[in-house]
């Protein structure tokens, strides 16, 4: 994903063209909540972790305690994607249900999602779906867990909605102009789900066994389930 | 987790709407101030309604700690991406879609 022309932070860094006054030498610790972004620190990030130094400093929290409630958050939502698309691969009514109303289908396999809806789309050998959020990183959580390091960084977000084709091609995943790329950028109060094709080969298999091939990866587009070789 | 298997969705297909699906529409070429969630890059495209998603309290009003009230209705809206991006590289059926609040709707005649 990495590619230095389009990558803000890794040019920022040579320059040192940093929009704020802010002492990087104070820094014992980079903060790990800003690994994920590569553009400069917005206004509120700059209060956010102003506001983490001083609660440090004055000993009121330390910078563990932060660390172990991060932590936390990937405890708390689970990735529960696989069991719902494995599902819907084996019973048609389901997969069905789930297109209708994706966050009823959930709530029906036991995940209660806290987002009003939830649209799943559907690949096809005609159609392939990815999801992005252009304005933010607005993201399925309680069906996918946390979004992934890519899914927030400015690059991605900023370049799958007008080059997807290159952008899934980096990710490994090479489409033929005759399936059309159909990106939803997911920029107000729905959340998205891909449901990606089934592969062939995998008749008969349980749904444990078929949730084994489907990665997080897959639930937004950016690559497609196969068959270990 | 229990599953709750009488829950129902809580998708109001928003009977009093301005627009039905395969409706042509432009997006507003607007630049107001404040929380807005229809991305610059759509602003003034045409497209076509793709679904109805409902009727949602308006989040440029939750951002300042207002109630939403009255709610906006939602569609998803399909757009050629050539239309979108001059210059798009990819093939003229490729699509991309998002969500936008009526009131940053227009219809398009004919």
């Amino acid at each position: 994903m990495t590619n230095p022309t389009h990558d803000y932070y890794a040019r920022s860094h040579h320059d040192h063209d940093h929009a704020h006054d802010h002492d990087h030498d104070d820094h014992k610790v980079p903060n790990p909540a800003n690994e994920h972004d590569n553009g400069p620190p917005g206004e509120y990030e700059i209060m956010s972790r102003a506001m983490q130094e001083l609660l440090e400093q004055k000993g009121l929290i330390t910078a563990e305690q932060v660390a172990k409630r991060m932590e936390q958050f990937d405890e708390e939502f689970p990735y529960r994607g696989a069991q719902i698309v494995a599902r819907a691969w084996t019973d048609p009514a389901y997969k069905q249900r789930l297109l209708d109303d994706g966050r009823a289908a959930c709530a029906e396999a036991g995940v209660m999602l806290e987002a009003e809806r939830l649209i799943a789309v559907e690949n096809t050998p005609a159609v392939h779906n990815v999801i992005v959020c252009t304005l933010c990183s607005c993201y399925p959580r309680s069906l996918l867990g946390m979004p992934p390091t890519w899914y927030k960084s400015r690059n991605y977000r900023s370049r799958v909605v007008f080059e997807p084709r290159t952008v899934l091609r980096e990710f490994g995943t090479v489409l033929p102009d005759s399936v059309t790329v159909r990106v939803h950028d997911s920029n107000a109060d729905m959340r998205y789900l891909v449901v990606p094709m089934r592969p062939a080969g995998t008749d008969g298999w349980s749904i444990e066994r078929l949730a084994g091939l489907i990665s997080r990866d897959m639930l937004v587009g950016v690559t497609v389930p196969k068959l270990p070789a | 987790m229990s599953a709750d298997f009488s829950f129902k969705s809580t998708y109001a297909p928003a009977p009093v709407r301005r627009y039905n699906v395969g409706d042509k529409v432009t997006v507003k070429r607007a630049f107001p101030p404040g929380h807005r969630r229809t991305p610059q890059y759509i602003r003034g495209k045409q497209g076509v309604i793709e679904r109805i998603c409902g009727a949602y309290p308006n989040p440029e009003e939750l951002a300042y700690g207002f109630d939403g009230k009255p709610e906006k209705v939602l569609y998803r809206v399909r757009f050629a991406q050539s239309h979108v991006w001059p210059g798009y590289a990819g093939p003229a059926n490729d699509v991309i879609e998002m969500e936008v609040y009526e009131h940053w709707l227009e219809p398009v005649k004919g």
